[in-house]
């Protein structure tokens, strides 16, 4: 009989599943994770919004970090176009579509990493889906999570998406070589960083300059022998 | 709209659990910090449930508040939203609850 409803009559009876509704993925995201780390191998969750300069980040990560060999998973709702641009900077690289879908799921990454067969001791970056809310609950396996933001956008998208900043390990804000066109409070975004996580590593970037990509390097070279 | 995903991951789990031919009920946990929609998980199951022994059965949904503990004085508050400041001035909070996505039960016939 249900208590809660009363949608069953005399002949119902209640079974008691106590299931997490994600435990599917979250299974699938762990042996994801074993089969990464047994090759040594570092996953980096990129997300961000549409624009905020993931795939140029990487790009340029490709052409000159040298700490670890990199590869990479493109997550896009359609087209192939990220891959190619990374593709032509050198990086082993697999297109996930997604079609309708709005974030990469774990059973995906699972079809990416059979696909790419990343080298042992390397970096893979996955460049999830532009989208701010829902990448933010499905774990990949991923070792790390970097949630890219730009000035472009406004200072308060923190306060906006905080299940996205909370789940940071660190924040970039990229295309500081536009601060001087635009009205973006450096100081405001990251004070609401720190309040969706507290403690959080916040690093100013321009992908374009190079302004901060030492620093970039220097995160993930410390990833890459974790 | 993650809710299609999640929706779709419900309808898969319970399918996998119940063997019998009708479902009349399925009860879950969307707590209110979950970062999930119960009405869109209601839109949703209606077209993912279409076509399966769940095809007639009705959601029931419940939404545990949130509550945290607050990291830097130990308080424990109720958590409106995901970045709620304490009493002492922190927003360093730890979630005890509010996160839940379950199913918890289901209802056959």
């Amino acid at each position: 009989m249900c208590g809660t409803c009363g949608c069953a009559d005399e002949e119902s009876k209640t079974i008691v599943l106590e299931q997490q509704v994600l435990a599917k993925n979250d299974g699938l995201a762990d042996a994801n994770r074993n089969w990464l780390q047994t090759r040594g191998i570092a996953m980096i969750n990129l997300m961000s919004s549409p624009g905020s300069g993931k795939t140029s980040l990487l790009a340029r990560t490709a052409r000159e970090f040298d700490a670890a060999p990199l590869a990479a998973v493109e997550g896009d709702q359609e087209t192939g176009l990220d891959a190619a641009r990374l593709r032509d900077s050198g990086c082993p690289v697999v297109q996930i579509n997604t079609g309708t879908g709005c974030h990469l799921d774990a059973t995906m990454l699972a079809d990416g990493l059979r696909a790419l067969r990343p080298p042992h001791h390397s970096v893979l970056f996955v460049e999830n889906v532009g989208n701010l809310v829902c990448p933010a609950l499905f774990d990949l396996g991923e070792q790390a999570r970097v949630v890219l933001a730009s000035v472009t956008e406004g200072a308060d998208k923190p306060l906006k998406y905080p299940h996205m900043f909370r789940a940071a390990d660190l924040v970039l804000l990229n295309k500081i070589d536009l601060l001087p066109h635009v009205d973006f409070d450096v100081a405001g975004f990251i004070d609401a960083a720190s309040m969706a996580n507290p403690g959080v590593r916040v690093q100013r970037l321009s992908v374009t300059t190079g302004e901060g990509i030492t620093e970039w390097y220097d995160w993930l070279g410390e990833q890459a022998h974790a | 709209m993650h809710e299609l995903g999640i929706t779709q991951s419900i309808v898969d789990a319970v399918l996998d659990a119940v063997e019998e031919p009708t479902i009349k009920c399925v009860h879950l946990e969307v707590g209110r910090l979950s970062g999930v929609v119960p009405d869109a998980i209601r839109f949703c199951f209606e077209l993912v449930a279409d076509g399966t022994r769940l095809a007639s059965a009705r959601l029931d949904i419940t939404e545990p508040a949130g509550r945290g503990e607050c990291r830097s004085c130990g308080l424990e508050i109720d958590m409106e939203d995901l970045i709620t400041r304490c009493a002492c001035g922190s927003v360093d909070i730890a979630v005890l609850a509010g996160q839940e996505l379950r199913i918890k039960t289901v209802e056959v016939g």
